[in-house]
């Protein structure tokens, strides 16, 4: 058995993971790409040769890092089962943490571990619109994964749109790397990004970048459209066109396009942390659920921490301290270091964090969701892409008593896919919350395993029948 | 005060759903409570099967009747339906043991009414090519099939409503006075009787009566997989009765069979326990190899309540004139709507189609009448 499990080597998991090897703790790391990152300081796949960038060079460091650390890295590996901690029978004591994972190989490997660290990131929210299940629409954050890891274009004319920075990073980026974006669409007003200015001083190097992202915009002529919204994405069987509208109200402008890139926001993934029951509280502003955490990142289940964009969005600067924190608590519950080098050792992280969350936290304010997207989504539109489930059907079953979202998902089949509600919950959850009073009454769907889908045959392996533990038979 | 309900039904899966909906059409009237949502519990999470095979022969005439009434559910139920499947059930063997155990067993079930026949792997093969060469033998039942029992609740809603019942849901009891006086969450109500349908919680129920009634838990798992093309096109079991393997119209295949996960009384169903998880869908690999290629998207877990004798309790509570019970069915969910008709029955002073399962076999003497 090792002392800590990191799941997640995104900026705060590869943090944690770093910081607890080199308090002498024994370390595992998994995450399922091929090299530790995450999203925003994803590696160049072995073989690429990607041109350098700011993120790339924050990425680079932390990858150093955790390189000269004694943490066992395991990249390529598909964490589908979490367990133990709490989840046993009545009576008995807490077990280990049991990861399971799908390995490179495809044979599946199991790790137990004291404590776990959860550094599971985000995923993407696309609030749905008609067409929006059309090829050629894709996520922002999906579209700089691909830029990122490939250099691969999402299409040669590009409408980029949603909220957040991510806006003009990716329009910036999509336009050096030879796409021609026709529009940027912005949900937010020019009023909001001066709202968040005050904010954004504190990190100015990102205020910097992000200014200059945008006067590469202007340089090129890109249109950019403030307190926008796509109305619709068209074509005939591949899409063609956006219709684009001003969220007040107002003629509709079209833009031919063959690529649409567009995120509302990021959710975090709290997959793992509703899978051990862990206590949650909706913040819109933070992202969506989150576990319960106090200040040191302990969620309520003993011996399991949260960090990360994961754990409440704050952005990838922020994320390292978050990691830092939450691996300094677990040695501390572990019994490697005494309270006092805990008190030193945090203190440090701890300002960072708080610091980086400023910035991180307007930001995050910008991507929150924003209910009259929802309201807008036409009745016949489909928000489960996975089971066809479309916004009126959702409502009718509100209408026939379903009032939170396990009992909706029954009714509807809503999250029944592969996906099991990662795309369409939160539109969902809007839906319903709008209807029985609030997200908190709405609740969530109940975590459980897999964390994604996992392939049958690496699970079973070589088996005869007489392995099969067949339980006693019930009476005639 | 309001005037009292005739009957106050308490659990709204599918035991109560049922009972309260047959009281109600013959003129009582009637609420019906529960902590949560309606059939958000056993209910709605089972796996729908509704085989002949895998249910307790002193069971069979009554999940033969039930079967015809899920076939039929929308003519019955204003509508209602859960999406029910007729097709044939095949149990079948892959040892020597198991084939003993089968032939028993059929025998069993077809003196209680089952239409089982025992036929060679080949002859299974052709009602379901997709099972495995490695089946020795097969009991074969044409009346087998499967629900959606996700849509349960959904089904029993609008019938209940249109029949006068009065459906509180999220209204959790606390307690039962003589009388009866009901004690919830939303205050007090009282009724000319009670009929307790708790599923795996009738112990506490019981309790509030001063009846001491012990029920088991079971912790049943299921996992189903993605869409995949057709695999197979009948209810599958194995004669130990340790699987249920059906694909829906979607192409999912829905694998249980009651391999036990964690879980109890006061938390639900909290996990799956890894042997049990990959003991089952290896099981489940062995009977049809294309599930081999197949990925699982999702597993979860239900509460099944079992008795002592692991026979249903469906009758009066002796010594409370007017207090009735129903719960335990041995595969309840495949008997549920038909055993709620014939309490029913019973609690409108009819004589019951076929007897209930007095409870008095299960209590202290001292609390049997």
């Amino acid at each position: 058995m090792i002392d800590i499990a990191v799941l997640g080597a995104g900026p705060a998991g590869m943090a944690a993971a770093t910081q607890a090897a080199q308090r002498g703790a024994s370390v595992v790391l998994f995450d399922e790409s091929p090299a530790p990152g995450g999203q925003v300081y994803r590696a160049a796949p072995a073989g690429y040769a990607m041109p350098r960038d700011a993120d790339r060079a924050e990425g680079d460091a932390l990858r150093a890092a955790l390189a000269a650390s004694n943490a066992v890295v395991r990249t390529g590996h598909r964490v589908w089962g979490v367990g133990g901690g709490p989840l046993v029978p009545l009576g008995e004591a807490a077990a280990p943490f049991r990861l399971d994972a799908l390995a490179p190989d495809g044979s599946n490997t199991i790790t137990e571990a004291r404590a776990l660290v959860l550094a599971t990131g985000t995923h993407e929210r696309i609030i749905p619109f008609p067409g929006w299940t059309l090829p050629g629409v894709l996520g922002l954050a999906a579209a700089t994964i691909l830029l990122k890891a490939n250099g691969v274009l999402p299409g040669r004319r590009v409408v980029v749109a949603g909220a957040g920075p991510l806006l003009y990073a990716v329009a910036a980026k999509l336009a050096k790397a030879g796409a021609t974006v026709a529009a940027v669409v912005d949900l937010a007003a020019t009023s909001e990004w001066i709202a968040a200015l005050p904010a954004l001083m504190a990190r100015p190097d990102l205020l910097a970048r992000g200014a200059a992202w945008r006067a590469s915009l202007t340089l090129k002529g890109v249109p950019v459209l403030a307190a926008h919204r796509i109305v619709a994405a068209e074509g005939v069987g591949v899409l063609q066109r956006v219709r684009v509208a001003p969220l007040a109200g107002g003629d509709y402008r079209v833009f031919d396009c063959d690529a649409l890139t567009i995120g509302h926001g990021l959710v975090p993934a709290t997959e793992a942390t509703r899978a051990f029951r862990a206590a949650h509280r909706y913040v819109a502003e933070s992202g969506g659920w989150v576990p319960v955490l106090d200040e040191d990142r302990r969620t309520s289940i003993p011996l399991l921490y949260a960090c990360g964009d994961g754990s409440g969005v704050r952005g990838a600067a922020a994320a390292p301290a978050s990691g830092r924190v939450a691996a300094l608590a677990a040695l501390r519950d572990l019994g490697l270091i005494d309270a006092a080098s805990h008190a030193t050792s945090r203190a440090s992280p701890a300002a960072d964090f708080a610091r980086a969350s400023r910035a991180g936290g307007a930001m995050a304010r910008m991507m929150a969701l924003r209910p009259a997207l929802v309201a807008a989504i036409p009745p016949e539109t489909i928000i489960c892409r996975c089971e066809g489930v479309t916004r009126a059907q959702i409502e009718a079953a509100v209408e026939d008593g379903a009032t939170a979202m396990n009992q909706v998902k029954q009714f509807t089949r809503c999250g029944m896919g592969p996906c099991q509600g990662r795309l369409c919950g939160e539109a969902a959850a809007e839906l319903v919350a709008a209807r029985v009073g609030g997200r908190e009454k709405a609740g969530f769907a109940t975590g459980r395993v897999p964390l994604r889908p996992v392939a049958m045959d690496a699970l079973l392996g070589d088996f005869d029948y007489a392995d099969i533990p067949v339980p006693r038979p019930a009476p005639i | 005060m309001s005037a009292p309900f005739d009957v106050a039904v308490i659990g709204a899966g599918v035991m109560g759903c049922s009972t309260a909906l047959h009281l109600a059409r013959a003129g009582m009237k009637t609420v019906l409570l529960d902590r949560g949502a309606i059939c958000r519990e056993a209910s709605g999470v089972n796996a729908g099967t509704l085989t002949m095979q895998m249910t307790r022969a002193a069971l069979v005439p009554y999940a033969l009747r039930a079967h015809e009434m899920w076939m039929r559910m929308a003519e019955w139920c204003d509508g209602g339906h859960v999406q029910a499947v007729d097709c044939p059930g095949l149990s079948v063997a892959f040892t020597e043991h198991e084939i003993a155990m089968l032939e028993e067993r059929a025998h069993f079930r077809r003196q209680a009414g089952a239409p089982i026949e025992i036929v060679s792997t080949a002859r299974a093969r052709e009602i379901e090519p997709g099972l495995s060469d490695k089946a020795l033998l097969a009991g074969h039942c044409p009346i087998d099939g499967f629900t959606s029992a996700y849509l349960t609740g959904r089904a029993f809603r609008p019938a209940l409503l249109n029949a006068g019942v009065e459906l509180r849901e999220d209204t959790a009891v606390r307690g039962i006075q003589p009388g009866f006086s009901i004690d919830t969450e939303a205050g007090e109500l009282r009724a000319t009787r009670v009929v307790l349908a708790g599923g795996v919680w009738l112990q506490d129920m019981a309790a509030w009566l001063g009846i001491t009634l012990p029920i088991k838990v079971l912790i049943n798992q299921l996992v189903v997989t993605e869409r995949l093309p057709p695999v197979m096109r009948t209810v599958l079991g194995v004669a130990s009765g340790l699987l249920s393997l059906k694909q829906y119209a979607n192409g999912t295949v829905l694998i249980g069979g009651g391999w036990q996960g964690i879980g109890d009384r006061e938390r639900g169903g909290l996990a799956v326990k890894p042997d049990s998880f990959l003991g089952n869908v290896r099981l489940a690999a062995h009977t049809i190899p294309a599930l081999r290629d197949a990925r699982v998207v999702r597993s979860w877990l239900g509460l099944e309540a079992e008795t002592a004798d692991a026979l249903p309790a469906i009758g009066p509570i002796p010594g409370v004139p007017d207090a009735w019970i129903i719960g335990s069915v041995h595969s309840g969910y495949t008997s549920g709507p038909y055993m709620g008709k014939l309490l029913a029955q019973a609690i409108c002073g009819q004589a019951p189609e076929l007897p209930l399962f007095p409870i008095d076999r299960l209590l202290a003497k001292d609390q049997a009448a």
